[in-house]
């Protein structure tokens, strides 16, 4: 039964929080088009979502998020030092190979996405069977190190979000 | 008194937010290697509006600001994506490039160049 | 202290505004334009928001957000014809 109201349930949660967000105030109308959205949009669209990823554990991503959101923070401070200090002959910038086995792609999006905002590293390209990515650092002087750190920091929580 | 703490928060979180916006711009035109530059605004500059978006949403204590902060960094990523393609894709030789695992190809590299 | 923390913020935002400019006019390749396009709609729209607090209003959120939306949408179809030669396939 809410199967079939809600077939997509966390477009349907985004929906309506974006749209609470969009009128910026918690009043009753507010809430019933919400509502009718977030019951509306996922049944017209719904030919578009063929696959729908499968999360195992949707409450590791809140930490997950959590983790990005402080690695952020602190890879703008890096970067800002780099910047500002390094001379630009010293900047030892690479291209580095990440080789992933992630099972989905909205697990390597998330991957590559959390990839560029994290310390002094970019998503550059992905390898066409899509079992590697390519990213570009910015000040690397052990890239190995950098190859770790991705694999067990982020890969690693994704992997057990994402079965 | 807590209002108080707010305005030193929300003072802070401003010049916060202009440095970082600052630096980003900067780098911008000091990085020497066109790859390089395109660190600087996807990080600094993102952070530095971030800052200002969460300091407006704390000063006016309204909730519509977060969804421009969310938008801003769920889109930074796509667009140092695309920008760093076609980077690779005319700028960069395929020789500087290391190789996929198993032998892939990457999938932004042009193909070897034929002769018309 | 708000108010003089606002002006400093302003101020930054406006000197990156003309730093980009400059890059905009000195680019060496056409992805360092767009590049410094991109930088450009990121800091307008620290520069409207910061105007909406100055001011108090909530009006100019509509501003920020469209800003945010076009420069997005624009700087992916303009790499996109970069790479591709034609936006819509």
């Amino acid at each position: 039964m809410i199967r079939k109201i809600f077939p997509h349930p966390y477009l349907s949660l985004t929906l309506g929080i974006l749209w609470l967000l969009l009128v910026n105030k918690l009043a009753v109308g507010s809430l019933v088009m919400a509502t009718i959205l977030a019951i509306a949009i996922p049944h017209i669209s719904a030919a578009y979502w063929p696959a729908r990823p499968r999360l195992v554990r949707p409450f590791a991503l809140l930490g997950y998020i959590g983790i990005v959101v402080y690695d952020v923070i602190v890879s703008s401070i890096a970067v800002a030092k780099i910047i500002l200090f390094m001379p630009p002959a010293q900047i030892k910038s690479a291209f580095i190979t990440v080789p992933i086995d992630l099972p989905s792609p909205e697990a390597i999006t998330l991957l590559a996405g959390t990839i560029t905002m994290t310390p002094g590293t970019l998503t550059v390209d992905i390898a066409d069977d899509g079992r590697s990515l390519l990213i570009h650092s910015l000040h690397a002087p052990d890239e190995g190190a950098i190859r770790d750190e991705i694999k067990s920091r982020y890969e690693a929580r994704l992997k057990r979000i994402f079965a | 008194m807590i209002g108080a703490g707010l305005d030193i928060l929300i003072a802070a979180l401003l010049v916060l937010g202009g440095i970082f916006g600052l630096i980003g711009s900067y780098g911008l035109l000091r990085l020497k290697g066109a790859m390089q530059r395109l660190h600087a605004p996807t990080k600094a500059s993102t952070v530095g509006l971030g800052a200002v978006l969460i300091a407006s949403a704390i000063g006016a204590g309204s909730w519509q600001e977060v969804l421009v902060t969310l938008f801003i960094f769920l889109t930074a990523p796509l667009t140092a994506l695309y920008l760093a393609k076609t980077l690779i894709h005319s700028h960069v030789s395929p020789a500087d490039v290391p190789p996929a695992a198993n032998g892939a190809k990457w999938a932004a590299q042009p193909p070897i160049a034929q002769k018309d | 202290m708000i108010a003089l923390a606002l002006t400093f913020a302003i101020g930054c935002f406006a000197v990156a505004l003309l730093l980009n400019l400059w890059r905009l006019i000195t680019a060496p390749t056409m992805t360092d334009r767009l590049l410094a396009v991109d930088t450009m709609v990121v800091n307008v729209i620290a520069l409207i928001v910061l105007y909406g607090i100055k001011t108090a209003s909530g009006i100019n959120f509509e501003a920020a957000l469209l800003f945010a939306f076009t420069g997005f949408v624009s700087t992916v179809a303009f790499a996109k014809y970069l790479l591709r030669g034609s936006i819509i396939e």
